[in-house]
């Protein structure tokens, strides 16, 4: 299906996503501290017991990180799911069918998706407020352009491939063809499209859970964990530095991992 | 000629689109802006007197084009929690956020032009491959942490500045331009390590075809062949990639503004939103949208100045 191109890139994509996907994990099943439970008491500086020390209320920054990657992994998979599907479908009926639907459609994509998708997503939730559905209903909405668009350019090429005019001359139906003949030609775009898009999602979700937009407090997200970090950033840098380095480490480890399946 | 006025049409067109679908889609939340401002004060008369006052009453498609006959006078509505006219209240605002993004702008290019030429021409050398894998970590960073670092290391560490102690270019147009330096180094890194690796993958790319060799054989100076072929056909896809990365960065502004508490568009933009000033969030996002919709026309144009095959 995709030939990795680049063996650096891969091994060391897969690496950090590996260790992403571990700290999820641990997110889910076990966290060495309630992310949630407070200890004014508690020595806020790195130590063994808190091996990325504590924030103002005392809470443990390693927990909240890990539980903080499950939250993110949850909002990006979805909008990029949402994406992917309605962005499928919207680019496979206009590519396929074309005419005065995939004028209007189109014209309509290339509106929004010249709109930066933090912009589309604030807008959304200046009507319906925040929170986490609001928020991957927002940025899914941002990102089905894209997938169109993708996806649209490459059913127009599959269409005319004599294999399906073949097909046609059989006696084939649209929907046969599209479902039977086209779909199962689009996972290499799609891959490619999930990847890039999963990238672009995680970044979204952190600039907003930055903004407030996101996952209500006092649960855990990375990036509101720098923004509340921010306040005491000269007399505990720390608290900010690591949930950075971890939005860090997942963006680096999926656009390595993309860079390495990119057709070459 | 028929280009450009096909042009100018659809992005009039377009704006039209987004003014109408911001106007109504913020017309029909479920909620009367007139008792969310009284707050506990509301009595039925008093909301029913607001209500009037503000013109609620009146049917949608009268407001809206009242709303966008306004706009033709630089008129946005008055501002319900602010009692003040939109348009007065985001002027300072609007220049604020204007000189943040060009400076971003203006980094951007003056950095990852000469980098990218570099790491073209002198490709594998040991400065190249250091350069490119810097890139692929600066390209992960986000704007947001790369700028709570900056804040660390100039402001903290450095004391190059004072963080939070922003100051109008109304005051002192040098201490705003040196105070924004910074939040626009936070927008503009991510950006000069796109703009490098696009800049090199194409000019490899361009290097490699028949042309470019052909040249070479006649006996053409490296150097010029470079500058006079190569680069002018790889910086066509660069272009188009600063004209998209102009809406990034107003976009990436809004957050940024955040990080160093600079008082511009987003940072009224936020608490518009928070506090449903919906007259200030409409006319932001049409203003905003107009930005990127004037960019993206300019890009079209200047595409077509620099390569002629596009113009068909």
């Amino acid at each position: 299906m995709v030939k990795a191109n680049d063996r650096t890139k891969l091994i060391l994509g897969c690496i950090l996503t590996g260790i992403v996907l571990i700290m999820c994990l641990c997110g889910i099943f076990f966290t060495p501290y309630d992310p949630m439970a407070m200890d004014a008491a508690a020595d806020k500086s790195v130590s063994l017991k808190h091996i990325m020390g504590c924030d103002q209320f005392g809470r443990d920054v390693f927990s909240r990180v890990l539980v903080g990657v499950k939250e993110t992994m949850i909002v990006a998979g979805s909008v990029v799911l949402i994406g992917a599907f309605f962005g499928t479908i919207l680019g496979t009926v206009t590519g396929y069918f074309g005419g005065w639907l995939d004028e209007i459609l189109m014209r309509l994509n290339d509106a929004v998706l010249a709109f930066p998708s933090v912009l589309l997503a604030l807008l959304i939730i200046g009507l319906y407020g925040g929170g986490r559905n609001t928020l991957i209903l927002a940025l899914g909405i941002a990102f089905i352009p894209s997938f169109a668009r993708i996806v649209r350019s490459e059913v127009l090429r599959i269409r005319n491939l004599d294999y399906i005019k073949s097909v046609r001359l059989f006696g084939a139906g649209h929907l046969r063809i599209i479902v039977v003949h086209i779909l199962p030609n689009l996972k290499t775009v799609l891959f490619s499209g999930i990847l890039i898009g999963f990238n672009n999602a995680v970044l979204a979700e952190a600039g907003m859970s930055y903004l407030g937009m996101g996952v209500a407090p006092p649960n855990p997200s990375l990036g509101r964990m720098l923004s509340e970090a921010q306040a005491y950033i000269f007399t505990n840098p720390l608290t900010a530095v690591f949930p950075g380095i971890t939005i860090v480490i997942m963006i680096l480890g999926f656009s390595l991992l993309s860079e390495a399946f990119k057709k070459g | 000629m028929k280009y450009v006025l096909k042009k100018l049409l659809t992005t009039l067109i377009t704006l039209t689109a987004v003014s109408a679908l911001v106007f109504f889609s913020f017309s029909v939340i479920p909620g009367n802006p007139a008792i969310s401002r009284l707050g506990t004060e509301a009595t039925p008369e008093k909301i029913e007197k607001l209500t009037h006052e503000m013109g609620l009453d009146r049917p949608v498609f009268e407001r809206y084009g009242e709303w966008v006959a306004g706009i033709f006078h630089g008129d946005f509505g008055r501002s319900y929690s602010y009692n003040t006219d939109v348009s007065s209240l985001l002027s300072e605002k609007i220049v604020t956020t204007l000189i943040l993004s060009l400076l971003a702008i203006v980094l951007t290019v003056a950095v990852s032009f000469p980098v990218g030429i570099y790491c073209a021409r002198k490709s594998d050398s040991k400065l190249d491959v250091f350069l490119t894998s810097l890139n692929q970590l600066i390209m992960a960073v986000p704007s947001f942490f790369s700028g709570i670092l900056i804040t660390l290391l100039f402001g903290f560490a450095l004391r190059l500045f004072t963080p939070g102690g922003f100051v109008s270019y109304k005051v002192d147009l040098v201490r705003c331009v040196s105070y924004l330096f910074f939040p626009a180094l936070a927008i503009a890194l991510p950006k000069i390590s796109m703009v490098v690796k696009l800049l090199k993958d194409t000019a490899l790319k361009e290097a490699d075809k028949d042309y470019v060799v052909t040249a070479y054989s006649r006996g053409n100076a490296t150097k010029a062949v470079f500058y006079k072929h190569v680069l002018k056909n790889a910086m066509i896809p660069v272009i188009t990639f600063l004209g998209m990365t102009f809406a990034d960065i107003i976009a990436g502004s809004i957050i940024v503004e955040q990080v160093f508490s600079v008082p511009g568009l987003g940072r009224i933009l936020l608490t518009s939103i928070s506090g449903r000033d919906y007259p200030v969030v409409e006319a932001i996002i049409l203003l905003l949208a107009a930005a990127v919709v004037i960019s993206n026309l300019t890009v079209d144009f200047l595409y077509r100045a620099f390569d002629s095959r596009i113009r068909v």
